[in-house]
């Protein structure tokens, strides 16, 4: 086991110094943020290159988050996907149950050197939120936290887990009352707090240095996992697979094996209720390049420049925008990008339940859903991992009115009606 | 045809040479409705108004505050487009001969075409766009086509602009500079905070020459009056909305917009 768990990216050759991974990136913001967003890309600099910050970031990530994650081969779950192995690496193993937890610890590392005693955060199914509430009463930092009013409804658990931790939760009720609207309130509330707070923005979109900083704090999954893959399997994985809202999990798992060219990198979009529908948040599939939240990528809009609302089952995959590194992965190739929708990322969770006693986020299973696929085009000789990006615990209600898991309740019952087609096979 | 940049520059230097400070005045387009957006900007011109700003609703408005939030939604539902905005423009300065400006948010231009929408805004007669969240890096293609569709391009600066970035700023900047008074984002308050007659010394300290023109906050004459003394120009925005929102009907809402700018007139001419 290497005692490094810090991995910012050594390559270095994207983003560019203006913050560009090819045609996306940059930094649009309002003059009010431009000094915040330099003072954080210079400190974040500095802590990049001191062994000192290294060395608490690694103690964090051992001793508190439990890193390495553990890789587990999940062959039962695999007999369903032609045969191929597929291995998981846990990240919903980690404490506070996701992988958000590790650019969250970084990021409060920074908040401390930056002499800022305020953060706040954006969160969809609450998970960022969740590792941002953890780390702020871990560091004794006053936090608050931006979620739509939709999700927090459909996260309920994770709102009480905020609140629980000493965080000020704001249901935000403009817009399409989801993510998008939640990073806007967090905007708004930052411009005007700026001297002594800091966005501990939880994604790798944004303004640069947050999508390049936000990776490279999530390096750290692919590093491990392509080691971990080396000594149980003995080789490289054919394809890297992981699921896809703002993307920091994708590129967390994907950004270590971006060298290995033999390494297929399959980010799973939000499907939601079918492309064809209208009803879905499937950025790179169905988007056009634009700005959103402070960088050019890809973005769901329509043809006069209004983001158009996303839709999701999953309230952390619910984002009409993407980071702006996977867009340049789009377009040079290097990743490719499929659509996964409700009813299969909901099978897939079931599946991993029933037959390797993980429940994952609703997130996630949108990734096994695609490994599936992956598995049965790659037949038994392929070697899939996947990033089991959360852990499914505060996805319960949304799972349990899917499948219908309660004995008694009228509008379960109800909801009950409204998925029946899927219902036959679920029991 | 070429845009109305010049025009605002003459209208800005006009009020100088009487000894006063602009009124600028910001209402977005398709507020309520189309046509009743145009009237409301004709009614705060025939109030005193020296320049308006037209706003192009945006369905994410990071950097407004729950008043213009409220105003873009019954825009964007009422299914304002950019040609209604374009209208607006044509149609507020024919009717007044008054300098008009489209404030809007990146994403739209972005995407509906830098060339074609400079064109079609210098065409309506507009005199330039305010662009809250193009950066001055990145805004080289804006300024080209501005420049040759004889528009200005106007930025913001805030109280947390360090000296050399005022000067990037102000060397590019053309028609004035918006000083936002305050670290926030648009909405009425109680005070113009101290920061504002800070940031217009320091930008005037740039030596370009450019009116400096303070906005965020303002929203009555006392105020008006207070920024007018230490700046070039008075924007307000929120309150002109505001009026427009808590109006009972469209006519007193008219005429409540009239009023103000009315009493925001007579603020940039009793410099406090």
């Amino acid at each position: 086991m290497s005692s490094d768990f810090f991995f910012p990216d050594p390559a270095g050759q994207v983003p560019s110094a203006e913050g560009y991974f090819g045609a996306f990136g940059g930094k649009f913001i309002p003059e009010a943020l431009v000094a915040a967003v330099d003072e954080v890309a210079v400190e974040y600099d500095k802590a990049k290159h001191d062994p000192e910050f290294a060395r608490e970031l690694n103690d964090l990530l051992v001793n508190y988050t439990g890193r390495p994650s553990s890789l587990t081969e999940v062959p039962r779950f695999a007999a369903e996907a032609g045969g191929a192995r597929i291995f998981l690496k846990r990240e919903d193993l980690n404490h506070t149950g996701s992988h958000k937890i590790n650019n969250v610890l970084g990021q409060a590392l920074l908040t401390r050197r930056m002499g800022k005693t305020r953060v706040i955060a954006e969160t969809g199914a609450g998970q960022h939120g969740v590792a941002t509430a953890t780390a702020c009463a871990l560091f004794g930092l006053d936090c608050t936290i931006y979620m739509g009013e939709i999700d927090t409804q459909r996260q309920a658990l994770n709102v009480a887990r905020m609140r629980m931790l000493g965080a000020e939760v704001v249901a935000v009720k403009s817009g399409s009352r989801t993510l998008k609207d939640a990073i806007n309130e967090a905007f708004r509330d930052w411009v005007a707090n700026v001297d002594h707070t800091h966005y501990l923005f939880g994604t790798v979109a944004g303004p640069h240095p947050f999508p390049a900083m936000v990776r490279d704090f999530h390096r750290v999954i692919g590093v491990e996992a392509r080691r971990q893959l080396l000594e149980r399997a003995g080789r490289l994985p054919d394809a890297a697979v992981a699921c896809v809202g703002g993307g920091s999990n994708a590129i967390g798992l994907f950004h270590a094996f971006i060298p290995d060219e033999g390494v297929r990198l399959i980010g799973c979009e939000p499907a939601g209720h079918g492309i064809e529908t209208g009803e879905h948040a499937a950025t790179l599939t169905a988007g056009e390049p634009g700005i959103l939240h402070g960088s050019r990528s890809y973005v769901l809009q329509d043809e006069e420049g209004q983001i158009t609302e996303p839709y999701s089952i999953s309230a952390g995959l619910d984002y009409p925008g993407i980071g702006p590194e996977h867009s340049y992965l789009k377009d040079s190739g290097r990743g490719e990008y499929r659509a996964v929708t409700d009813d299969a990322a909901m099978q897939a969770l079931r599946l991993l339940s029933r037959t390797e006693g993980i429940i994952p986020a609703i997130e996630s299973a949108h990734a096994l859903a695609g490994a599936l696929e992956v598995g049965r085009e790659l037949g038994e000789d392929g070697l899939i991992v996947v990033n089991l990006s959360g852990r499914g615990d505060k996805d319960m209600d949304t799972a349990a009115r899917y499948f219908g898991l309660y004995d008694t309740d009228a509008e379960v019952a109800a909801d009950q009606a409204d998925t029946a087609e899927i219902e036959g096979d679920a029991k | 045809m070429s845009g109305n940049h010049q025009l605002l520059t003459d209208t800005l230097a006009a009020a100088k040479a009487e000894g006063r400070a602009a009124l600028i005045a910001y209402l977005p387009a398709g507020f309520p409705t189309v046509d009743g957006g145009i009237e409301a900007i004709e009614a705060v011109f025939d109030g005193g108004a020296d320049v308006v700003e037209v706003g192009l609703p945006h369905s994410d408005p990071v950097l407004d505050g729950p008043v213009i939030q409220t105003a873009d939604d019954i825009a964007l539902r009422g299914g304002v487009k950019i040609a209604d905005v374009m209208r607006t423009v044509r149609e507020a300065h024919r009717a007044t001969g008054k300098p008009v400006l489209v404030m809007t948010y990146w994403n739209p231009i972005d995407r509906y075409g830098v060339e074609r929408f400079t064109a079609e805004l210098a065409e309506a007669g507009g005199a330039g766009c305010i662009l809250p969240d193009l950066p001055v890096q990145e805004s080289a293609l804006w300024r080209e086509h501005a420049e040759k569709h004889g528009l200005a391009t106007v930025f913001v600066v805030a109280p947390s602009s360090k000296d050399e970035r005022l000067a990037e700023i102000t060397a590019v900047g053309s028609g004035f500079v918006y000083a936002a008074s305050l670290m926030g984002v648009t909405g009425t308050r109680e005070s113009v905070g101290a920061q504002a007659e800070e940031l217009v010394r320091r930008t005037r300290g740039t030596g370009s020459g450019l009116p400096v023109c303070v906005g965020l906050g303002v929203s009555n004459a006392t105020q008006a009056a207070e920024v007018a003394g230490f700046a070039d120009g008075v924007i307000v925005g929120s309150a002109f909305v505001k009026r427009m929102l808590d109006a009972p009907d469209h006519a007193s809402g008219i005429a409540a917009v009239r009023e103000l700018a009315g009493l925001l007139a007579k603020g940039v001419r009793g410099r406090a």
